[in-house]
């Protein structure tokens, strides 16, 4: 279990009992490791005709972000690279460093329905939203009685 | 006649409290705290925020007595009819507040929103730069 450095910071407990809890209301996670929590943020919604995610992922470069869509499987996968300055002889002092950088990759397994040629993605004021679209023959159809 | 009069003052009576509601949880600070970096150098401070789908025109900067407050709405291109099924960002909003120190010169911010970042810029003021001191030598 995870253990805190200093015994006493109550910051540090209080992040271990969220981790617990949320380890124990969780019960059966998924394959590919703990949903929540990661970089970019993940929100997913559908309509009839489409599954439409967006990934909140500010201060990128559009064209280094990968999407990729394997067998039903979406990946979203890229760098945020660090812009904090080396430390140069205390001239530049970081004083909060909370948001994050380095290597990020996502999974999200998708409805069988989804047409693999009918995937797009756009990036806008930090936020990738990938559309996908439903099969044809799987939209909801109003069949006509005779 | 009554009765018609009684209705539509419970309907305006709801109404309000639908708006008061609103107003107090936006008020109450249901938002979202975005995470940031504060750098120090000797000419002033840079803040960076992660403010995802926020674009420019909802994105509020205030400076008062002291403090600085970063206030934006996330304005995202959602479907119409569209469910959501799977939310980790849950509430559209961020909000945080800081406290700056009287050495930093207000009138001079400079801010900068890109993909999502912005970048602030707080100089110090004329008085708190560092100087150097030249020694005469008599």
């Amino acid at each position: 279990m995870f253990q805190s450095l200093f015994p006493r910071d109550v910051f540090a407990e209080l992040d271990r009992l969220q981790r617990e809890m949320r380890e124990s209301f969780d019960l059966s996670p998924s394959i590919r490791g703990l949903g929540r929590g990661g970089f970019p943020a993940l929100n997913v919604g559908g309509t009839p005709q489409s599954v439409e995610i967006f990934a909140f992922a500010p201060g990128l470069d559009p064209a280094t972000v990968e999407v990729n869509f394997d067998r039903g499987v979406l990946s979203i996968a890229g760098e945020r690279k660090p812009d904090l300055p080396v430390e140069d002889g205390g001239k530049a002092a970081v004083h909060i460093n909370e948001r994050f950088t380095g290597r990020f990759r996502r999974v999200v397994s998708l409805s069988d329905d989804v047409d693999p040629s009918g995937v797009s993605a756009a990036y806008r004021d930090g936020v990738l939203h990938i559309s996908a679209k439903r099969r044809e023959s799987a939209r909801p159809r109003r069949i006509d009685v005779q | 006649m009554s009765d018609t009069t009684a209705v539509t003052r419970n309907e305006r009576g709801s109404r309000t409290d639908a708006t008061q509601r609103t107003d107090a949880a936006q008020r109450n600070g249901s938002a979202l705290i975005p995470p940031v970096d504060v750098i120090e150098d000797s000419t002033g401070i840079t803040l960076r925020a992660d403010l995802p789908g926020v674009p420019r025109d909802k994105l509020t900067l205030h400076v008062e007595s002291g403090t600085l407050t970063i206030e934006g709405e996330v304005g995202l291109a959602v479907p119409e009819n569209m469910e959501a099924s799977y939310a980790e960002v849950g509430v559209a909003r961020f909000r945080r507040v800081f406290t700056l120190s009287k050495e930093l010169d207000t009138d001079k911010v400079s801010a900068e929103l890109k993909h999502g970042v912005l970048n602030l810029r707080i100089p110090k003021a004329e008085h708190a730069q560092p100087r150097r001191i030249d020694i005469k030598v008599s």
